[in-house]
C-alpha cells in the first residue's frame, strides 16, 4: 500500500471516481493544465481530456452557478474554489440555490455537486487565504459540510461526497496538504458522510475537533500522560454525528472543543448546546472551548497567536479536568 | 496611430405593425394553426393573470407579479422551444410555463403559498421559478454546457428583466456562455422598469442587446410586443445554438403595464401617460389585427375561445383551492434526500 499525503489521496480519489462514472467532471480556476494552485487535480486533464477537466474564467459565482445547472442535467461536477476566502462571490449561489433546489422543486431536481475548497491557516499566506468559514455553510439546511483531517479519510469521504445525491462542501485543510503521509489503499472505498471518528479512546475527557487542528490536539494529548483523552474527529460538520458525541460525553463527563475558526456562534457553541440539551446531567465540569479568537485572521506575523497552540489546548484540557 | 479593430452594430427586429400590417420578407414560417396557438396562449396568459390579480386582492393568493403587456415576449419565445429544451423562468413567465405543460392549478397553488405547486411534471423541462434577480442565468448556462458535453442537441432558454443586467451573475453567465459557446438563449424582458428604477438608470448602454457584443456573441433587440418578431428572433437563436454557433442575447423591448407586484404602487414613481401610450401597443391587439387581416379571426371564434379558456382557468382555481393543506412533514422531506436525525427529532416535536 502506498503512503500518500492529502493532496495525493484526493487526486487518487478524483481519478478513481472519474474512471468509475463518466459523468464526473472537474472545473475551476487553473484546475486543468496547472493542476490547481495546490496541484490537487494534477495530471487529471491529461488522462480525462479537456471536456472532463476544464479551466473556467475567473468567476466563483459562475463556477458554482453553472455547476448547479450541470449537476441538475445529470453530470457530477466537482468544482474547485481556489481559496476559502474566494468562495464568497459564490455564497449567493450556494445559499440561494444550491441548498434549496431539491426543496423548491419538491424533489424533482437535485444537485449532486461537490465544491472542493482549501481551508484554514498556517501556511504564511496573504489575506483571505487562511480563513475558516465552515459554519457559514454548516448553518444552511440543504448543504452537507465535510472536512477530513487525514489522507485516508479524505479519499473515502470524497468518494462518498461525489456519490451523494445532495450538495457537499468539501473543505481540505491546506496546512496539512503535504505534511502528513499515511497508507491509503489503491482500491476504492467510502467513508460515510455524517459519521465522526473516534481518533483515540479515553475515559477522562472528550475532546471534539476537526480539520488540521486535530493533529495539534493529538500532540497535546500525547504530552499529558496522566489524563486519558478521548479524541473525536467530527469529519462531517453537517449533518453532525450527534450520537458519537453524546455517547462519549456520557462516558467521560468532561468536554473540550477545539477549532481554528472563531468562537462566536461557532461549531463549539452548537456542540455545547447539543450536549446541554441531551446529556447535561452527565457533565462533571463546564464545557470548555479552545478556538481561534474573534478577530480577523491576522497576517503571518501574528498568525501563530491566533491558531490554537498545543499550549492553549493543554491548558484547556487541564482546566476541564481540574474543575471540581 | 489608431487602428480600427472592430466595428459593431446593433439591430432591432420588427415584423408586425399596429394595424395588422407586417413585413413579408421577415415573416417566420408559421402555419395558420401556429398563429392561432400563439394568440390563444397570449389570451390564456392574460386571463390567468387577471384571475391571479383578482384572487390576490381577495386574499386568496400571496404576492403576485403580473405579466400584463409582456405576453408576446413570454409566449413568442417559449413557443420556439422544442419539448426537450430547458426553460428557466424568473417570476413573470407563468404563460410560458403553462404553454410548456405546467398545470395551471399547480401555479395557482404556488402563488397561493403551497410549495407542491412547484413540483413540475417529470416530462416538462421547466426549472422552478427563481426569485433572486438574475441568479438563474447561470443555471441555464450550466444545463447548456452539460448538454454540449453530453452531445445532446438540447438548448436552454432563460428569462430575466432589464434590472438583472446590472447583476454580477448576468455578466458571469453571459461570459461563460460565450467562452464555452453554450447552446443557450438569453431572453431579457426589458419592461422598462425594475420596480421603481427606470431602464436608463440601470445602465448607460443605449440598448441591452449590445451587451452581448462584449461577450463575443450576437445580441438583438426585438419589438417585444410583436409576437412574430419575438418568435423569429428566438427560433433563429435556437437554430444557431443547435448548430453549435453558441448563445444569443435577445432584448425584448416591452412594457410592464401593471405594478411590479401586487405589493407595489407604480403610480408613485411613473407617469400614467407613459402607461397609456404603451397600452396602445398591446401585443394581443397587434396579433389580433394581423389575424383579422388574414381572416383567421371571427367574433364567434373569439367568444368560444374566451369562454373555454376562462372555464379552464376557473377550473384550475377550483382544483387548486380544493387541495387539502400540505402535511407538515413536507417541509422536512425535501431538504435532503434522506431526513437527518436532527430533522426527524424536530418533526417529532411537531407531531408530538
Amino acid at each position: 500500500m502506498a503512503k500518500l499525503n492529502l493532496v495525493e489521496a484526493i487526486n487518487l480519489g478524483l481519478k478513481q471516481e472519474m474512471k468509475r462514472d463518466k459523468n464526473v467532471i472537474i472545473l475551476g480556476e487553473d484546475v486543468g493544465k496547472d493542476g490547481g494552485v495546490f496541484r490537487v487535480t494534477d495530471g487529471l486533464q491529461k488522462i480525462f481530456g479537456e471536456k472532463r477537466v476544464f479551466d473556467t474564467p475567473l468567476c466563483e459565482s459562475g463556477i458554482v452557478g453553472t455547476s448547479i445547472g450541470m449537476a441538475v442535467y445529470g453530470l457530477r461536477p466537482v468544482c474547485e474554489i481556489q481559496f476559502e476566502g474566494f468562495i464568497m462571490p459564490a455564497f449567493d449561489q450556494i445559499i440561494t440555490h444550491l441548498a434549496r433546489i431539491r426543496n423548491r422543486s419538491r424533489g424533482r431536481f437535485n444537485v449532486p455537486l461537490v465544491i472542493r475548497c482549501p481551508h484554514g491557516g498556517g501556511i504564511r499566506a496573504l489575506e483571505h487565504h487562511s480563513d475558516c468559514p465552515e459554519v457559514l455553510f454548516s448553518h444552511i439546511p440543504g448543504l452537507k459540510v465535510v472536512i477530513p483531517s487525514t489522507p485516508y479519510d479524505a479519499k473515502g469521504l470524497l468518494a462518498s461526497a461525489i456519490m451523494d445525491e445532495d450538495p457537499v462542501i468539501f473543505f481540505e485543510p491546506k496546512k496539512i496538504y503535504r505534511s502528513i503521509k499515511e497508507e491509503v489503499p489503491e482500491k476504492e472505498y467510502t467513508i460515510p458522510i455524517g459519521k465522526a471518528k473516534i481518533l483515540q479512546k479515553g475515559n477522562d475527557i472528550t475532546i471534539i475537533s476537526y480539520g488540521a487542528i486535530i493533529h495539534k490536539v493529538k500532540e497535546a494529548c500525547d504530552k499529558i500522560n496522566d489524563i486519558s483523552c478521548e479524541i473525536i474527529d467530527l469529519r462531517t460538520l453537517s449533518p453532525l454525528d450527534e450520537e458519537t458525541i453524546i455517547e462519549s460525553v456520557k462516558k467521560t463527563g468532561r468536554v473540550l472543543i477545539v477549532h481554528e475558526a472563531p468562537k462566536m456562534f461557532g461549531v463549539g457553541a452548537e456542540i455545547s448546546a447539543l450536549i446541554n440539551e441531551n446529556v447535561l446531567t452527565s457533565l462533571e465540569a463546564p464545557i470548555e472551548r479552545v478556538t481561534g479568537f474573534d478577530v480577523v485572521v491576522p497576517l503571518p506575523k501574528l498568525e501563530d497567536y491566533h491558531i490554537p497552540s498545543i499550549g492553549r489546548i493543554i491548558n484547556g484540557i487541564k482546566k476541564v479536568i481540574n474543575f471540581s | 496611430m489608431f487602428k480600427n479593430l472592430k466595428k459593431f452594430e446593433v439591430n432591432r427586429l420588427e415584423i408586425l405593425g399596429l394595424k395588422g400590417n407586417y413585413d413579408k420578407k421577415l415573416m417566420p414560417k408559421l402555419s395558420n394553426k401556429d398563429i392561432k396557438k400563439l394568440y390563444e396562449a397570449m389570451i390564456l396568459t392574460r386571463i390567468f393573470d387577471r384571475k391571479a390579480l383578482n384572487l390576490q386582492r381577495q386574499g386568496r393568493l400571496g404576492t403576485y407579479a403580473s405579466m400584463d403587456g409582456q405576453e408576446a415576449s413570454i409566449i413568442g419565445s417559449a413557443y420556439a422551444l422544442k419539448k426537450e429544451d430547458w426553460l428557466f423562468p424568473c417570476f413573470r413567465e407563468n404563460g410560458a410555463l403553462i404553454l410548456r405543460g405546467q398545470p395551471m392549478n399547480e401555479l395557482f397553488m404556488y402563488w397561493g403559498g403551497d410549495e407542491r405547486g412547484m413540483n413540475i411534471p417529470k416530462n416538462v423541462n421547466n426549472f422552478p421559478i427563481s426569485i433572486p434577480v438574475g441568479t438563474q442565468i447561470l443555471h441555464a448556462v450550466g444545463v447548456a454546457m452539460a448538454a454540449k458535453i453530453k452531445k445532446h442537441k438540447i438548448c436552454s432558454l432563460v428569462y430575466f428583466g432589464d434590472g438583472a443586467t446590472s447583476e454580477g451573475d448576468f455578466h458571469e453567465g453571459l461570459n461563460m456562455a460565450g467562452v464555452y459557446k453554450a447552446p443557450v438563449v438569453f431572453i431579457c424582458q426589458n419592461n422598462q422598469w425594475a420596480i421603481s428604477v427606470p431602464r436608463e438608470k440601470q445602465t448607460a448602454s443605449e440598448t441591452l442587446a449590445q451587451k452581448a457584443i462584449a461577450y463575443g456573441f450576437n445580441g438583438i433587440q426585438v419589438d417585444g410586443n410583436d409576437i412574430l418578431a419575438v418568435y423569429k428572433a428566438t427560433k433563429d437563436a435556437l437554430d444557431n445554438a443547435r448548430k453549435g454557433k453558441g448563445p444569443t442575447l435577445i432584448e425584448c423591448h416591452t412594457y410592464r403595464i401593471n405594478d411590479h407586484t401586487t405589493s407595489d404602487d407604480a403610480k408613485k414613481y411613473r407617469d400614467v401617460k407613459e402607461v397609456e401610450e404603451w397600452k396602445k401597443k398591446d401585443p394581443i391587439v397587434k396579433l389580433w389585427n394581423f389575424m383579422k387581416k388574414k381572416k383567421l379571426w371571427t367574433r364567434k371564434y373569439e367568444t368560444k375561445l374566451i369562454a373555454k379558456l376562462t372555464k379552464n382557468v376557473e377550473d384550475a382555481v377550483k382544483k387548486a383551492e380544493s387541495m387539502p393543506k400540505p402535511k407538515v412533514d413536507d417541509m422536512f422531506k425535501f431538504v435532503y434526500k434522506n431526513m437527518t436525525e436532527r430533522q426527524k427529532k424536530e418533526l417529532s416535536e411537531i407531531n408530538g
